[in-house]
């Protein structure tokens, strides 16, 4: 039940972004999430369906796998799409009862803010199944690395955003086995109201959190023994270092958000109202 | 209320790249009162076996009957099932929740729609079978040392009185002193009340000493499944999938080899100094 949530988990695989810098990756995603936002048209979601169907297929993620990530979303997509299909007003009238009124323009967003939304959890899931947790805090602890000078942690932020990936799976699992082990004892947590339900989790959280602290304890036990203390003088096992593919991966970012932006503003293609 | 499994398979994320095979082809009956150990090495599927028992995980193909019933028929109990077939997780002191340790122990009984003087009656039965002293009852279970913590989780299953008991590693992280206990109060515990006791353990001193039968599981499929004497007369081949034969085997077996003809089936120390004497005995009568 549980083990099905598989957003921000790490996906093995051979493939070429499984290989790339994380930096690589962390500054694509960025560019790509903010290229979803630069167009608003049929030619530019179709330049961004193609992007993100071929980087999906060399990622070697199954399509099925990314999409069983999208189930936790389904709520906030669904609540997305009502409020701007109703609330959005202008264009012509195309459907109206009661106090429930559709307009042209209120179709469009919501159909655009659906995919746009879809698109954004795909991308930014893809960057997580292809990088691991460590990769990735090595990679943001570099990209940030400038804001030493100004004093923020930077090595302490990425260590602490990394022991939290990293116990994304392992609370994951002990949830799991608590709630088997309530389940084992008779408790319901399927049926009643949602009241009942709510105090149906508290056999369950109750434990969770007792073992997160025992967890963190024994953690934080067993750096200071290895004489960890933060980032001072620290060194790097494998530094991260570009290599040529990376450069590639950067181009073809580039070329990609100029095209979609180009494309999805200068391109005239309407098809009924979008 | 005998348990049968019949050619159960499972596996795990199916169709992923963390694919993997847990069970396959597990046939097995377990009567009514019989203490029944379940060993092998880490990842053999142990685990996974016990959580078929209860219908906590669903068989990818195969059936598990209770009682001669198929659990997975529509229309199933599965919630009778659960409280008929009490499951003791590993470290269960890691699902104590409650303020209380008795209010703790009341959580099954009153899953099962019990009164609450009714459910507070089983969960003092319940910590006197474990032999949690009355003095701990009031306290916080988070309070409690590792062995109490274990007790009281014990009793939290054992107080929807179970048919069954299933205990996964019911010692694993306690001293050699708590492991004794434990296991010593499980088997008063299966003398007592008659109980089906299951229990699963990595450690063959553990479960000889203990089980009617043994089941020895090995990569997902069961290699061996017979009384005690008969499993550990295969020593050497447990050796090669990372088992061992309880330390007295081997003693019995080298004394053997030296000469001294002794019963090598010996699987506890007491069994084996019987043996010894009776082979002196026989010696001298013969000398």
């Amino acid at each position: 039940m549980i083990r099905d949530i598989t957003i921000g988990q790490y996906y093995p695989a051979q493939s070429i972004l499984h290989r790339l810098d994380p930096r690589v990756k962390l500054v694509g995603t960025l560019l790509y999430l903010i290229s979803l936002f630069l167009f608003n048209s049929i030619p530019g979601y179709l330049v961004a369906t193609l992007f993100l169907i071929s980087v999906i297929r060399m990622s070697r993620v199954p399509f099925s796998y990314i999409m069983k990530g999208m189930k936790p979303i389904i709520m906030l997509l669904m609540i997305t799409v009502i409020f701007n299909l109703f609330l959005t007003r202008g264009g012509e009238v195309l459907f109206h009862a009661w106090i429930f009124t559709i307009t042209a323009e209120g179709l469009r967003t919501a159909v655009f803010m659906a995919i746009r939304l879809v698109y954004l959890i795909a991308g930014s899931s893809l960057m997580t199944f292809t990088t691991t947790p460590n990769a990735l805090t090595d990679g943001i602890e570099s990209l940030l690395g400038p804001l030493n000078r100004v004093r923020v942690p930077v090595h302490e932020v990425a260590m602490m955003m990394s022991i939290a990936l990293r116990f994304i799976p392992i609370l994951l699992e002990e949830t799991d086995k608590i709630m088997k082990a309530q389940i084992a004892r008779g408790a319901d947590l399927e049926s009643g109201n949602i009241i009942q339900r709510a105090k149906s989790m508290i056999p369950i959280l109750v434990p969770l959190f007792v073992s997160a602290f025992r967890r963190a304890n024994d953690l934080a036990m067993a750096m200071e023994a290895r004489c960890y203390r933060g980032g001072e003088g620290r060194t790097k096992m494998k530094p991260l270092r570009y290599r040529s593919r990376d450069r590639i991966a950067y181009i073809v970012m580039v070329v990609y958000v100029v095209a979609v932006f180009v494309i999805g503003r200068y391109v005239p293609l309407h098809i009924w109202i979008f | 209320m005998s348990i049968k499994l019949e050619h159960v398979d499972y596996v795990y994320s199916p169709g992923t790249a963390y694919e993997k095979k847990a069970l396959s082809d597990i046939c097995l009956e377990i009567p009514h009162g019989e203490f029944v150990g379940i060993i092998g090495h880490t990842g053999s599927g142990k685990s996974t076996l016990t959580q078929h028992l209860n219908g906590l995980i669903r068989a990818t193909a195969g059936t598990v009957y209770y009682n001669g019933e198929n659990i997975y028929a529509e229309g199933y109990d599965m919630k009778q099932l659960r409280t008929q077939v009490g499951l003791v997780f590993q470290y269960p002191e890691h699902q104590l929740f409650e303020v209380d340790v008795l209010t703790d122990v009341c959580f099954g009984p009153k899953n099962q729609g019990l009164s609450q003087e009714e459910c507070v009656k089983r969960a003092q039965e319940a910590l006197r079978l474990v032999g949690l002293k009355e003095k701990y009852w009031k306290s916080s279970p988070f309070e409690l040392s590792g062995g109490q913590k274990r007790r009281a989780a014990i009793a939290g299953v054992l107080a929807m009185r179970p048919g069954v008991l299933v205990l996964d590693e019911p010692t694993a992280g306690l001293d050699p002193k708590g492991r004794d206990d434990i296991l010593d109060q499980i088997a008063w515990l299966h003398r007592q009340t008659g109980m089906t006791v299951i229990l699963v353990s990595h450690s063959m001193e553990d479960i000889a000493k203990y089980a009617d039968r043994i089941i020895v599981m090995n990569k997902g499929k069961i290699l061996y499944n017979d009384a005690p004497k008969q499993v550990f007369a295969h020593y050497q081949e447990l050796e090669k999938i990372g088992l061992a034969a309880p330390q007295v085997t081997y003693i019995m077996h080298e004394i053997r080899e030296a000469g001294f003809d002794v019963g090598v089936t010996a699987t506890t120390v007491a069994e084996a100094a019987d043996e010894i004497l009776e082979a002196v005995k026989k010696r001298r009568r013969g000398a």
